[in-house]
């Protein structure tokens, strides 16, 4: 007697089971989609969207990089390579390259913490994706270009003064965490 | 489609070639449009579309790139896979290997013979038809199992065994309740089964009695079964076996698979139309033959088409049933079940042999009944859920 029973209770419980499943995904069915259509049909770019401090993909502003090669010492897995050359005639130093490596960079944000000027930054750019490796080194140096050298007593050419002060404020956020104002004290 | 061809052969349009020989170039014709004007792209969309339904029931897109709200993406997952390579395993029978998709797709195909899309456009009106339906659905297992043997590949095997054994055992309760209907209409033609019906709801074989509502739903699950359609998929179950079957088989044969599985629903959706939903039965409308024939085409399409839709809902809800658990459902569950239906609907033709209008009637109330419980679950569940309604089918 109790076989029958729990044999007839198997099949009323599979039947309001199934019955009552069948309304939850019914009801699923007429709801909106939360899938995010990436990357075309969203309303903004994703970049746009990401903090200030995110770690993209490492940028350089070639006008301020002073050639400390600061950078290149301090990244652990030596994805930028520096290349500085002397004029013999006028004693001018130039950049002959400055690539780095996207496939190997780990994003650690050494190189942008060490760099005085904060010429060296991470971009809110994260979509790498190309068809040849060689396509991720960035070459920042087309054709050999002088150092930046800071002047005593501030920049007086605004559009330089410009570039050094967004520098200047990409490390007081990024690279000192320990002094007030800066990503630390954002964090809390 | 044989008195048309018979009236062609009268009117002497072919004169001077033997009968056969008209019969079967009008046979190959019917078959050929068959299968490319209504069969392929009905397949194709059903891919389609199961992958949208199944995508917005788990809060996805699904496909809605190719072409408007993807749309043709079933064209060019056709298109990739005839450019893709033809492999055939070294170590497989090979004639077997090639042969086993066509015998599936001809035991998916040849049903359609059957299949009654309104009271004239129907290929054969067979006196044993719906046998004729069962017998040649019964050839898909020797084609899932000559994929599984010559593919040698114990996933293929493993996956052609279940199969064989699944669709084996739910032939059973499909038959039966098949035969609760064949019964009560006294008829296996199609046809003849379909004009013992009528247009309106408690004319239907569904409402007959409460023997028959039991037994539409006993063969419309063990219809999913045979069809190795989800919960019962067991035969190609990712987890466990890879893919089954059709492990080893790439390009077009691997698609004819999948084609076979996809118009199989639909045959599954026109036959539980065909018993128990009342066919193409449409109300009267006076003498205007081609708008009938429009009509009782759409009618019964859309019948079928709900149930392939039905079909699609039960892949995105229930999860899948274990072998022994697929086994114990069959021969516990549904077979002793389906000999009740049975039986019922025998005492309840001895007691009413012209069948019981009121009783129709209760089970058809009986019927709105349960889709208004329904809906009122469903509302439950969307008042009780984050995601915001959006009602729109598109995005």
């Amino acid at each position: 007697m109790r076989a029958f029973s729990a044999y007839i209770r198997n099949i009323f419980e599979t039947v309001t089971t199934i019955f009552e499943g069948m309304a939850i995904t019914f009801s699923h069915f007429v709801r909106r989609p939360i899938t995010i259509q990436y990357p075309d049909r969203i309303e903004k770019r994703v970049q746009e969207t990401l903090p200030r401090r995110y770690r993209g993909i490492l940028e350089v502003d070639m006008d301020i990089c002073t050639g400390c090669l600061a950078c290149e010492r301090v990244c652990p897995i030596t994805c930028i390579t520096i290349g500085i050359e002397a004029d013999k005639a006028t004693k001018q130093r130039n950049f002959t390259h400055f690539d780095i490596d996207i496939c190997k960079c780990m994003y650690c944000g050494l190189c942008a913490e060490v760099c005085p000027t904060g010429s060296i930054r991470h971009s809110q750019e994260f979509e790498g994706a190309c068809y040849n490796p060689a396509g991720l080194v960035r070459h920042f140096v087309t054709e050999p270009a002088p150092l930046y050298k800071p002047k005593k007593g501030g920049e007086t050419d605004p559009k330089m003064a410009q570039k050094v002060d967004i520098g200047l404020k990409y490390l007081d956020e990024f690279a000192t965490p320990e002094k007030p104002g800066g990503s630390g004290a954002e964090e809390g | 489609m044989q008195a048309f061809v018979d009236q062609l052969i009268q009117q002497g349009y072919f004169q001077g070639t033997p009968k056969e020989l008209v019969y079967a170039g009008a046979m190959l014709l019917a078959a050929f449009a068959v299968l490319s004007f209504f069969v392929a792209p009905l397949a194709g969309i059903t891919s389609w579309l199961e992958r949208r339904v199944w995508a917005r029931m788990q809060s996805r897109v699904g496909p809605n790139r190719v072409g408007p709200q993807g749309i043709l993406q079933w064209l060019a997952d056709g298109i990739k896979n005839l450019l893709k390579e033809d492999l055939i395993p070294a170590a497989a029978d090979k004639k077997l290997f090639a042969l086993a998709p066509y015998v599936v797709f001809v035991g998916f195909l040849a049903t359609f013979v059957v299949i009654p899309f309104g009271s004239r456009l129907v290929v054969a009106d067979l006196n044993i038809g719906i046998l004729y339906l069962l017998a040649v659905t019964s050839l898909v297992v020797v084609g899932i199992l000559m994929a599984g043997w010559s593919s040698n590949n114990k996933w293929s095997l493993l996956g052609g065994m279940r199969s064989a054994a699944q669709i084996v055992s739910y032939e059973i309760p499909a038959g039966l309740a098949v035969l609760t209907v064949i019964m009560v209409a006294g008829t296996m033609s199609t046809q003849g089964i379909i004009k013992g019906q009528g247009w309106a709801p408690w004319d239907w074989y569904l409402f007959y009695n409460p023997f028959t509502f039991v037994a539409f739903l006993l063969y419309f699950t063990a219809a999913l079964a045979e069809g190795n359609r989800t919960p019962f998929d067991i035969p190609e179950a990712e987890s466990e076996l890879v893919a089954g079957y059709v492990t080893e088989y790439s390009g077009m044969r691997f698609l004819f698979f999948f084609f076979a599985e996809w118009g199989n629903l639909y045959v599954i959706g026109a036959v539980a139309a065909t018993l128990f939903l009342g066919g193409w039965q449409i109300p009267p409308i006076g003498d205007r033959p081609v708008l009938t024939a429009i009509l009782q085409f759409v009618i019964f399409f859309l019948k079928a088409y709900f149930w392939v839709f039905v079909a699609m809902w039960v892949r995105g809800t229930l999860p899948r049933v274990r072998v022994d658990q697929l086994m114990s459902l069959c021969w516990k569950y549904m077979v002793p079940l389906s000999f009740i239906c049975l039986l019922g609907t025998a005492a309840w033709m001895v007691i009413w042999p012209q069948g019981n209008r009121a009783a129709s009637i209760a089970m058809f109330l009986l019927g709105v009944a349960i889709l208004i419980f329904f809906f009122k679950r469903v509302s439950f569940q969307i008042r009780h859920a984050r995601p915001e309604l959006y009602l729109k089918p598109y995005i």
